[in-house]
């Protein structure tokens, strides 16, 4: 066929039609390899809830525990150490814990259900290492006048034993309350709460 | 440039074979463009003749790039990609496996040659000006391949299964947290778990041993491909193909081979010395190699006192630190005063107005009060720009010279004061937080940005000196 006879519109269409449909074939072939990456079935399953009994938990000690392969921390506070939360609201960015969707019993200056136990999973939400707890009060390379509370190795950032984030610190927010209930008066599951999770 | 028209193929078989090599090289001629690939890019590529010892790290590259692919090689035929493996698959390399130890001592040692190898590399051409037209395609190549060399060095950091590997991986991931609306679903997806996992290290295992190795030898040869298309560049930044012999050779330039290759092993010889001192004698180069904290199995539940990336992240890791609440005014202060410069500097009066708009949506979303992005998200966002920047490079110097010999006071200041940033940024990006520390990486961090940014005026306002014609040596 000499190039008088091409129907150029005819060509045109054709050449824009098989790229079209072509895109779209290389497209969703691309599906079953992006969706390939997405947690398994079994990792979906792994993360049930976490019973744990706090008796033996000392007044002013912190126990962790692995909750979805994420470390939680529950710590026995002292009467002196919910004064020191109650006198540093000064120095914290949230100090109610309005941001953000926390379970509705976090949404307090203790940020707990009951005062002596702070339940919190130890996981700083700037990038996600886990802070080291400083209990102590006393001066330290951070803070001079430290009250005693959480340091975050990876980027400086500070929390209080409520968990609650320092102002101009890296990190956005307060750490995370995790869905949790009291099963008894010393047992506690992690996981899930009353509502049921 | 044009491949030597070849002789029309006789299948005669009639021929005369001189000498059986010559024969052999004629059949395999007559079938695959051999001598013409020898040609173009060794005995008939002409290299200006005035190279210096910053043209070393190119090849050098090379080099560092071959040992890498070989020892990893022979290190994957013993290491086990799995969370319940790896960690006692690696010391079973080191303690049990015949030379194990040395070749991956070899393997890790080149990782951080590799690094220090290219940013040499990238220096020369800082210096030299060879990001210039018409070499922008070889720089962005170039940059494609740092960026693919600082992924593949990030994917195998996590292999060994260590605390730092673990953590490192960690913030790493979350950094993508971070991005508005997708970010967790993205990261959750890259780790394939809601926690870095097996699934996450047997993914960064295929990622580093096959993905990226794969598109890094498919760049290296984009790189040198478009290098050999256009001619190398010099110390004196001036063009040898303007003045040519009669057969078209440029005067200045000299054969690839033998030159150049003789040359690049003198190179080699005196840095295999230098890297196998470190592969026998301090494998570890007192934590910065190989870090400590890395010799701990990984540990979920506890992040080690002090983490930091290996050194040749530190820089962009300190830029990610610096960004703090406080620092976004100074941030929002420095977007508009660069939007001013803009608008009373260019003549193009759009381009102002176009600047002013973009840097009020820039201050809105930085320190517009509920419109604000939080400080965190701006971290990476001036993380991921700090080595994107150098993208721009070709576009942002606009001076008429391209070498600093003829460059004058303000860009060379302009180089010296980046250089030290860069090396004061990797320092502190080592060191754990303190306050002072953040302050001198917040100023670290506008210095590192200004000499991008204000490069199209420095560069214009610098006072040059004439190009020579001609290399001088």
């Amino acid at each position: 066929m000499s190039e008088r006879d091409t129907d150029q519109g005819k060509r045109q269409f054709l050449v824009a039609a098989t790229t079209v449909a072509g895109g779209v074939a290389a497209g969703a072939a691309a599906v079953p390899f992006v969706a390939s990456m997405l947690p398994s079935e079994r990792a979906k399953a792994a993360g049930a809830p976490v019973e744990v009994d706090l008796s033996t938990l000392a007044p002013g000690e912190r126990v962790t525990v692995e909750w979805q392969g994420k470390p939680v921390w529950i710590v026995r506070r002292t009467r002196e150490m919910l004064d020191t939360i109650r006198g540093n609201d000064g120095n914290v960015a949230d100090p109610q814990s309005k941001k953000k969707m926390q379970p509705a019993y976090a949404t307090n200056e203790m940020r707990a259900i009951k005062d002596e136990f702070l339940v919190v999973v130890g996981i700083c939400t700037h990038l996600g290492c886990s802070p080291v707890g400083k209990f102590a009060k006393q001066a330290e390379a951070f803070d001079p006048s430290w009250q005693g509370g959480f340091y975050c190795p990876c980027h400086g950032s500070l929390f209080d034993l409520a968990g609650r984030v320092y102002k101009n610190k890296p990190a956005p927010d307060n750490l995370v309350v995790p869905p949790h209930k009291y099963l008894s008066d010393m047992r506690i599951l992690i996981g899930e709460d009353t509502k049921g999770a | 440039m044009a491949a030597t028209p070849k002789e029309p193929v006789q299948f005669s078989g009639a021929g005369p074979l001189n000498t059986p090599i010559s024969g052999v090289l004629t059949w395999v001629d007559q079938r695959f463009p051999l001598m013409s690939l020898w040609r173009d890019h060794l005995s008939e590529y002409y290299a200006p003749k005035n190279f210096n010892f910053w043209y070393f790290f190119g090849g050098l590259a090379m080099l560092v790039l071959a040992i890498q692919i070989v020892t990893g090689i022979f290190l994957v035929m013993h290491y086990k990609p799995s969370a319940a493996e790896a960690f006692a698959s690696v010391e079973y390399i080191m303690r049990d496996v015949p030379a194990g130890w040395f070749i991956r001592y070899m393997h890790s040692t080149g990782a951080s040659a590799f690094f220090i190898v290219v940013y040499l590399h990238m220096f020369r051409g800082l210096m030299y000006g060879s990001y210039r037209q018409p070499r922008e395609l070889i720089w962005i190549f170039g940059m494609l391949i740092y960026l693919c060399l600082m992924a593949e060095a990030f994917f195998g950091y996590l292999l060994p299964w260590g605390q730092m590997s673990f953590w490192g991986a960690q913030v790493i991931i979350n950094l993508f947290d971070a991005l508005p609306l997708i970010g967790p679903d993205l990261s959750t997806w890259i780790r394939g778990d809601f926690v870095i996992s097996d699934a996450t290290l047997n993914r960064f295992f295929a990622f580093h041993v096959i993905a990226l190795p794969l598109v890094l030898l498919g760049l290296v040869a984009a790189h040198i491909m478009a290098l050999h298309e256009v001619g190398s560049n010099n110390p004196d930044g001036v063009e040898i193909k303007k003045h040519k012999d009669a057969q078209g050779r440029p005067l200045d330039g000299i054969p690839f081979h033998p030159y150049y290759t003789v040359k690049d092993i003198v190179g080699v010889v005196v840095f295999l010395f230098l890297f196998f001192l470190v592969v026998f004698f301090m494998p570890e180069m007192g934590g910065y190699f190989l870090e400590f904290n890395n010799f701990i199995p990984a540990d979920s539940l506890k992040t080690p006192p002090h983490i930091a990336p290996v050194w040749y992240f530190t820089p962009y890791y300190s830029i990610l630190r610096a960004i703090t609440e406080d620092f976004m005014l100074v941030l929002a202060i420095g977007v508009a005063a660069y939007a001013v410069l803009i608008r009373l500097t260019v003549r193009d009066r759009r381009i102002g107005t176009a600047a002013m708009a973009v840097a009020l949506v820039v201050i809105v979303l930085m320190k517009g009060g509920p419109l604000a992005i939080e400080a965190k998200v701006w971290g990476v966002a001036m993380m991921g720009a700090a080595t994107l920047i150098f993208f721009l490079l070709p576009w942002l110097d606009r001076s008429p010279v391209k070498s600093i010999r003829y460059k004058g006071w303000l860009f060379k200041t302009a180089l010296t004061i980046f250089v030290i940033v860069f090396l004061v940024l990797g320092y502190y990006g080592t060191q754990t937080v303190t306050p002072a520390g953040t302050i001198i990486s917040q100023i670290g961090t506008l210095i590192y940005f200004a000499f991008f940014l204000l490069m199209p005026w420095y560069s214009v306002l610098d006072k040059t000196r004439p190009e020579p014609d001609r290399v001088t040596m």
